[in-house]
């Protein structure tokens, strides 16, 4: 058992994580500036969080992931980093000339206190910026947040760079997708077009981080938001936020900047948020919804009837981002599976909110989030309670292998499996995705455990 | 689009064959630059992290523990503590008010817990700035629990993944000694440093010393066990793998405790006969020797065949070599060429310059050696000189993939052994594999159109 070491017993830990439910900040920052087209991030800090970054973006992609590092050492935790990033600044323009660098700090250079708007300021007036070139910056210390609050901190980060108001309005929305795989961003995209709405979604790393092979190394590959279209982002109609804990502060920030209203959804994860989500693009754009979006959404409800027995009072652990976690379980219970146990290391008070609602009919359900909310915590709830499905990301492989409960990859991050980033699970598709995932595990586990006798041909 | 090669990284890049070989290493990377490179914590993480029955506590943001939990395939064969994941995660608080407190609790309960051997603390940024007495938190709860407990100064800034390796070195060089071996110690005694027992590579090793003679008796680190690094100072000899990560601690152990070291390499057939020869004849034992012999003729009877069937396909391929440690690379250069495999492109994140002078003399002129290089030369130089297979790590996979070129991990993703006789036959299946995959007939390759 590799998770020997898991008591059933569960005690207070006063200050002590034992495999954490989330990351640090700077690699959602990275994330999201990936999600600009010709854009280089750029790391603040020590060498090593870049390259960690970097490693963990690949493995879960698969792809290439570019980003620059201020490689600070000694010398700059004394006397600040404001000498790296200047040349650093200069050092990029020069050899790998992106459109836009995308600057965010790291718990060591926020705890030295560098000023991110000063230096940059700096670089500007020091002409190291060349004619038409960018820098945005996010504050992303680690020690505040989770890898959510960075992607969340970048976006934002994206409006304060770019948007702006030229006094004449668009007709278009802006889409602020939130953490999700580059299929989702196609996906939401495919929605939006199919209802013959213009729209400007940031960040958006389709093209980006699902580039095909082509027997070039794109340093920049061609997908990405364009810098034009974040600059217009402030004369959009309105903008649509998905996920709170991702999205919402880069729309409020961008109705602050430029006027711009927004309104904040779920992630369009399961049939509900979906149809909030469709509602509400008809609702703003003043469009109807087409056949073809309807029929999608006929096929989900098809499918959730006609598997129906296989899913009803079957107990669910998860675990992950709390904006997928709140979709997430909304879906489940529209199911009639039991979200027993939900764990996120991502603190916020919405989260507790939400949960409350949603799983209220649940009995017996139990959710964490923030401080100790981690892995160790997941899997002894379910020693105590056992699931019938797991729910997250890879770090729940070794709880499915001790404890012998099918388990369904989804969040971030994926180690192990592909799919991911090709094949959405949001809409009403993704819906069926996520469907199709589920059975496939549950029916392939009773399939494996059931006696001869009770061993099925038709399921 | 891209410029070229930045003027100060100029001398960091040399052609063999133009001028003097005179190539600058060891210096920090340049601000900017997309470096391949990690920091001292990644440095002394991997090194100390196979030691399977101690506790690893990092003490900072939850991050440094995320990105390192688990993810070096390293095996153990019995313990599994070290695959878990502790943190303190350190919040804005513990930033303002300091975070002994919470490092002495979190020691306190896991150690109470999980009953570990000894446990190594580990420093990131974050401590080295606000000055957390980590030293006297690890001696407080070192003298109420009575294991050792040893901080590792491994913040991140202060240097690269090689001050990282010194690190781990100094904590383990404090283990030392602190212990007496139960049982009597064979005169034949061995301890296996820098290896790490990826794909259970290790137990191979162990193997072929066993046959001819000649016991392990402390691993460091992989599959390692604190009570034997503790008492390993009664082993006759050190041989030191990876030279990069575990040099000092030899060249320590050589002062205090008088025992002799030698470097070896296990990866390709030429090093790793050397490298048993260059023990068994430490012993001065004729029959140790023998043995030897008769182990090396053996093993290549049986691999001579294999890798000819690979020679046979693979010949005037080229290959580009991107590593950690340089030592490795050395020995990448020698086993691709007994694939008739030759090397185009070679480098390092962390080799000295001694290491670059020995790849320029292993390889034919017109071979590119860099140090510390980035995505855009390593995949301008493998365009250039047309390579076909490129040897990496996690970062360089897809880049390689991407140009049509085969891959093989030979860092912590690898999935087959790679050292040894046995390794060598892996390796070439593995290359093979990579570069003839039917795959690339529906491919793109190297810049076509």
């Amino acid at each position: 058992m590799l998770l020997r070491h898991t008591k059933k017993e569960v005690y207070e830990r006063s200050a002590l994580t034992v495999n954490p439910a989330k990351t640090c900040q700077p690699i959602g920052a990275m994330y999201a500036a990936l999600g600009i087209h010709g854009c280089l991030p750029h790391s603040h800090g020590s060498q090593g969080c870049c390259s960690y970054h970097r490693s963990t973006l690949t493995r879960h992609y698969k792809e290439p992931v570019m980003a620059g590092t201020s490689s600070f050492t000694e010398g700059a935790s004394v006397f600040g980093g404001q000498a790296n990033l200047l040349q650093a600044i200069d050092n990029i323009f020069t050899i790998y000339n992106p459109d836009v660098i995308a600057v965010h700090t790291t718990c060591l250079s926020e705890t030295i206190g560098d000023d991110m708007n000063q230096i940059i300021g700096k670089a500007k007036d020091e002409g190291k910026v060349p004619a038409g070139k960018h820098v945005i910056y996010a504050n992303t210390p680690s020690y505040i947040g989770s890898h959510v609050t960075g992607f969340s901190n970048m976006v934002l980060g994206m409006v304060r760079g770019f948007s702006a108001k030229s006094g004449e309005k668009t007709n278009k929305l802006n889409i602020i997708p939130g953490w999700v795989e580059p299929a989702d961003m196609r996906e939401i995209k495919r929605l939006v077009k199919m209802m013959g709405i213009d729209s400007i979604m940031f960040p958006d790393t389709s093209g980006v981080l699902d580039a095909p092979q082509t027997g070039h190394y794109e340093f920049y590959p061609k997908g990405g938001c364009t810098i034009p279209e974040l600059i217009a982002s402030g004369d959009s109609k309105y903008t649509v936020a998905l996920g709170q804990f991702c999205s919402e502060d880069g729309a409020k920030f961008l109705e602050n900047k430029c006027g711009v209203k927004y309104k904040t959804l779920d992630l369009p994860i399961g049939i509900a948020a979906t149809d909030r989500f469709i509602s509400t693009l008809s609702e703003l754009a003043g469009v109807p919804v087409p056949a073809a979006i309807a029929e999608e959404r006929g096929q989900l409800v098809d499918m959730i009837t006609d598997m129906q027995q296989y899913l009803y009072n079957k107990k669910v652990a998860l675990w992950g981002d709390p904006d997928q976690l709140i979709s997430l379980c909304e879906f489940l219970v529209s199911l009639d599976m039991k979200p027993t146990c939900v764990v996120s290391g991502t603190p916020g008070r919405t989260f507790e909110h939400r949960m409350d609602s949603i799983l209220a009919s649940v009995p017996g359900a139990k959710y964490k989030n923030g401080a100790n909310a981690d892995m160790f915590l997941m899997h002894q709830w379910i020693k105590n309670d056992k699931v019938d499905l797991l729910l997250g990301n890879t770090y729940g492989k070794y709880i499915a292998r001790d404890e012998d409960i099918p388990f369904v990859r989804m969040g971030f991050p994926i180690l192990d499996r592909v799919g991911h980033s090709y094949f959405p699970t949001v809409g009403y598709k993704g819906a069926m995705r996520i469907l199709e995932m589920i059975l496939g595990v549950l029916m392939d586990y009773q399939d494996k455990t059931s006696s001869e006798e009770t061993f099925e041909l038709v399921m | 689009m891209m410029t070229g090669l930045l003027k100060e990284r100029e001398r960091q890049i040399v052609t063999k064959g133009d001028g003097t070989f005179d190539i600058e290493c060891s210096k920090a990377s340049l601000a900017g630059s997309v470096s391949q490179r990690a920091c001292v914590f990644c440095g002394s993480r991997v090194v100390l992290y196979p030691i399977v029955d101690a506790l690893h506590l990092i003490h900072g943001p939850a991050g440094c523990a995320a990105y390192t939990w688990d993810i070096r395939g390293t095996v153990s064969s019995g313990p599994e503590l070290h695959r878990m994941s502790f943190t303190t995660d350190l919040r804005e608080k513990d930033i303002i008010f300091g975070g002994a407190d919470k490092l002495y609790r979190a020691l306190s309960e896991l150690i109470e817990l999980h009953h570990p051997k000894a446990a190594f603390v580990y420093a990131t940024c974050i401590v080295g700035v606000i000055g957390d007495d980590i030293e006297s938190v690890c001696r407080r709860v070192e003298g109420e629990k009575k294991i050792p407990v040893l901080p590792v100064w491994s913040e991140g800034f202060r240097g690269s993944k090689k001050d990282g390796y010194r690190a781990a070195c100094d904590a383990l060089e404090k283990l030392v000694g602190t212990m007496e071996p139960e049982k009597p110690v064979h005169p034949y005694s061995i301890n296996i440093l820098g290896d790490f027992n990826l794909a259970g590579e290790l137990w191979i090793l162990e193997e072929y010393y066993r046959r001819i003679g000649i016991n392990i008796y402390a691993r460091i680190t992989g599959d390692g066990r604190v009570d034997d690094i503790r008492s390993c100072h009664r082993a006759a000899l050190n041989v030191v793998q990876c030279s990069g990560s575990m040099s000092h601690l030899a060249e320590t152990m050589k002062e205090k405790y008088g025992i002799p070291f030698k470097h070896v390499s296990y990866f390709g057939i030429e090093d790793m006969s050397a490298a048993l020869y260059d023990v068994a004849s430490f012993f001065n034992d004729p029959v140790l020797l023998e043995k030897t012999a008769a182990l090396v003729k053996e093993e290549l009877e049986k691999l001579m065949p294999v890798l000819e069937f690979y020679r046979a396909r693979l010949t005037g391929r080229k290959a580009v070599i991107y590593v950690g440690g340089a030592f490795k690379a050395i020995s990448l250069i020698k086993a691709l060429r007994l694939l008739g495999i030759q090397t185009v492109v070679v480098g390092s994140q962390t080799g000295r310059k001694e290491d670059y002078e020995i790849m320029a003399e292993l390889c034919d002129y017109g071979t590119v050696i860099v140090d510390d290089s980035n995505p855009i030369e390593l995949a301008t130089f493998a365009r250039e000189r047309g390579a076909d297979l490129f040897i990496g790590g996690v970062k360089e996979r897809p880049i390689a993939h991407k140009m049509g070129m085969g891959f093989c991990d030979h860092n912590h993703e690898r999935k087959e052994p790679l050292a040894g006789y046995e390794g060598m036959k892996n390796f070439a299946a593995e290359v093979y594999a990579g570069m003839m995959s039917p795959v690339w007939r529906f491919a793109r390759r190297r810049g076509e159109k």
